[in-house]
């Protein structure tokens, strides 16, 4: 209110702002200068590669960062991690355009949208950046491959093998999913069944339902599924979310002791629950494998090793060979089973 | 700058006073606004001298993509927040629209129809608003934050987790296409007819008047004759046409359609508004400084993802921005009227026109 008439005094404060401003970005400017174009010893062109997150200061995705850093230094190449704070769809967007302008030659990506990177994607690609996607990919035209952390059918089959050490050959149990639209979702729940129903006869899938990766809805929606099933012998969660929840449920509850919990899950989320007995067992795989399979993967389509095909080869350092799978595929790993005797290896 | 209005009926006869307390220069050049333009100017030439690969057409081209929803919906939240009102939910509209487009073409709506649905849907948005400000007088910010809530929740129950992306590749093209062999999006022509026709209608219309006089002081407006009522649901209709408008883009912009696309845009909005110097009290501000404060936004946004920062620094940069812009100058104000007044005590006469200026407060 009282700043309104003052205007020879406003500008003056606005000149002094600006001031500051241009020197700060006058002295960042010349150490920004460096990073597109340092130089290295391997023959071709130096490695240089953009790490882009779903989202920044998440545990899963910093652990595949570390992979994707300590594998392009194994390089010498260079390496950024940028990327936005929230999942949504057009965040990446100018992260991706500015890797392009800097001429970086590789991408690692996780997609926070199949679709929405497609235009940002073409650009890079079109200007020699190589994009390799890991975790959630885009649409195949937009992208050179894809890292998969593990074989769906074999961490389903993980899973199972988890939850019939504990209950046996016979019992009744229920599915926890994230969402019935995602597309790994689906495959693990869908593997989950067949293993089910090729090898073990005697566990029947009496119910399904989603805690949409959300904690509270998870929690809910397990006391309502425990409560209105008797006899339920296990829950098998396909959401690192749901798994924590789900515990956090049946802990404090009369279930617990009775029902048998196992899935996917996130070791330091998980590992209270280690701890207390709810959970004995529970499976994942390390996202750092993700980060160091796409950084491999990045030097060999810039060497024109492979262009991504079927059958294609190509060797990730001490990760040893990989191969790659109809549609552009690569699978990054196998499940690692947690429990209280591995747990403390992991921190993510 | 807002004295313009009241200067006007004083032309006629002999006055004894200066009409202005500054001469001409100082008015236009000295400004919050000529600060802003200046800030973007030099930001530009030390980056694209400091910084390899900054100056190219790319960077024109994705700079001013990036800033035409923050743009387009800025303008209307600008005459929005000088008649003293505030939009908050100008987000949740352009969300809206843009998953009411994609969900109709998706059922199988022919494309101009959805787009249609999707610009009703953003003016359908600015109608609740308006109504619930304007005519049953509740307070802007609680009532646009609630209806930033309510249309997410609806965006969201509509589509749930899907995603809609089998959008038209010639729109999308479009959207993103430049003005051959220049980094000069085609969309920008769009923009800049809706920056003339908003700066016209705040600046050069009575309409734009009244809104100034609303924002001043509404009871006094009221009592001069301007229609508050219509005034205040006339600029939330347009701020959710805008919306409308700006999902339809959104939507080929990504080729893409969810239930959380253009969450928190309203800050990036505001921000940019704010920073053109206009006052979150009312009654004072130009579209110019606006356009120079969403351009300063997403300048110093580029600049610092070409030196690999990431959001949160990037975050911390534009909110620094914004509190010094606002900060700094108020804290000025505060100090030199203190020097001032306790120069008057001790000698030197005031200077006629500087007396005549505080006469005026």
């Amino acid at each position: 209110m009282t700043a309104h008439s003052k205007k020879s005094n406003t500008w003056r404060a606005a000149a002094i702002a600006a001031g500051a401003m241009s020197a700060v970005l006058l002295l960042s400017g010349c150490t920004g200068a460096a990073a597109g174009s340092s130089s290295s010893d391997q023959g071709t062109t130096a490695l240089s590669v953009g790490y882009v997150p779903k989202m920044l200061a998440n545990p899963y995705f910093d652990q595949a960062g570390v992979g994707a850093e300590e594998a392009v230094k194994e390089l010498n190449g260079d390496y950024v991690a940028v990327g936005p704070q929230v999942g949504a769809a057009d965040a990446q967007v100018p992260f991706i355009n500015t890797l392009a302008q800097q001429g970086r030659n590789g991408i690692i990506l996780s997609a926070s949208d199949p679709s929405a990177l497609g235009q940002a994607l073409t650009t890079a690609r079109e200007a020699g950046t190589k994009v390799v996607t890991f975790d959630s990919d885009v649409e195949p035209e937009y992208r050179d491959l894809f890292v998969s952390p593990v074989p769906d059918m074999s961490l389903s089959k993980a899973m199972v093998d988890v939850m019939i050490e504990q209950i046996g050959e016979e019992g009744k149990i229920a599915i926890l999913g994230a969402s019935p639209n995602a597309k790994n979702q689906n495959a693990w729940i869908s593997g989950i069944e067949k293993d089910i129903a090729d090898s073990h006869p005697g566990i029947e899938i009496v119910e399904k339902f989603y805690g949409n990766d959300d904690d509270q809805e998870s929690f809910d929606k397990t006391a309502a599924a425990l409560q209105k099933t008797p006899g339920l012998s296990g829950i098998i969660s396909t959401s690192t979310v749901g798994t924590a929840s789900a515990a956090r449920y049946i802990s404090s509850s009369s279930f617990a002791g009775n029902v048998a919990l196992t899935g996917i899950g996130m070791p330091n989320a998980t590992k209270a629950y280690l701890e207390d007995g709810t959970i004995k067992k529970f499976v994942l795989f390390d996202p750092a494998d993700m980060g160091r399979v796409g950084a491999y993967a990045i030097r060999a389509l810039l060497d024109g090793d492979i262009t991504g095909k079927a059958g294609d080869t190509f060797t990730a350092g001490d990760l040893g060979e990989y191969t790659v799978e109809e549609g552009g595929i690569v699978q990054a790993g196998e499940p690692i089973v947690f429990d209280l005797e591995n747990i403390d290896q992991y921190n993510f | 700058m807002t004295e313009v209005a009241f200067t006007a009926s004083a032309t006629s006869g002999t006055r004894t006073y200066l009409t202005h307390a500054l001469p001409l220069w100082r008015r236009t050049l000295l400004t919050h606004e000529a600060m802003i333009i200046l800030s973007v100017v030099v930001v530009s030439i030390i980056a694209a001298a400091s910084i390899p690969r900054f100056a190219t057409p790319l960077t024109l081209s994705y700079l001013l993509l990036d800033v035409t929803p923050i743009l387009l919906c800025a303008l209307p939240v600008t005459l929005i927040l000088v008649s003293g009102e505030i939009d908050l939910s100008v987000a949740s509209a352009v969300g809206f629209s843009n998953v009411v487009i994609g969900w109709l073409f998706a059922e199988g709506v022919p494309i101009q129809g959805a787009i249609l649905a999707g610009v009703l849907s953003g003016l359908l948005v600015g109608l609740v608003n308006g109504f619930l400000v304007a005519v049953l007088q509740l307070p802007s910010l609680a009532v646009t934050i609630g209806t930033l809530a309510l249309f997410r929740g609806i965006s969201i129950g509509i589509l749930g987790t899907d995603s809609i992306t089998n959008f038209p590749v010639e729109l999308k093209s479009l959207a993103n296409a430049n003005v051959p062999g220049t980094g000069f999006p085609l969309v920008m022509f769009a923009v800049l007819v809706a920056i003339v026709l908003f700066a016209v209608m705040l600046h050069f219309t009575p309409f734009g008047r009244s809104v100034y006089a609303t924002g001043q002081g509404i009871d006094t407006a009221r009592f001069s004759g301007v229609r508050t009522v219509r005034v205040k649901f006339t600029l939330f209709l347009l701020s959710g046409l805008l919306a409308g408008l700006v999902g339809a883009y959104y939507t080929f912009r990504y080729g893409s359609a969810r239930g959380d696309n253009a969450a928190g845009l309203e800050l990036a909005v505001i921000a940019g508004v704010v920073l053109g110097g206009v006052s979150i009290f009312g009654g004072r501000g130009r579209i110019v400084g606006v356009v120079a404060g969403v351009l300063l936004i997403g300048l110093v946004q580029s600049v610092l993802r070409f030196m690999n920062y990431s959001s949160d620094v990037i975050n911390i940069a534009v909110g620094g921005l914004l509190v010094v812009s606002v900060a700094v100058p108020l804290a000025f104000t505060a100090i030199t009227q203190t020097v001032a007044h306790a120069r008057r005590k001790t000698s030197t006469p005031m200077r006629a026109e500087e007396s005549q200026h505080r006469k005026g407060k």
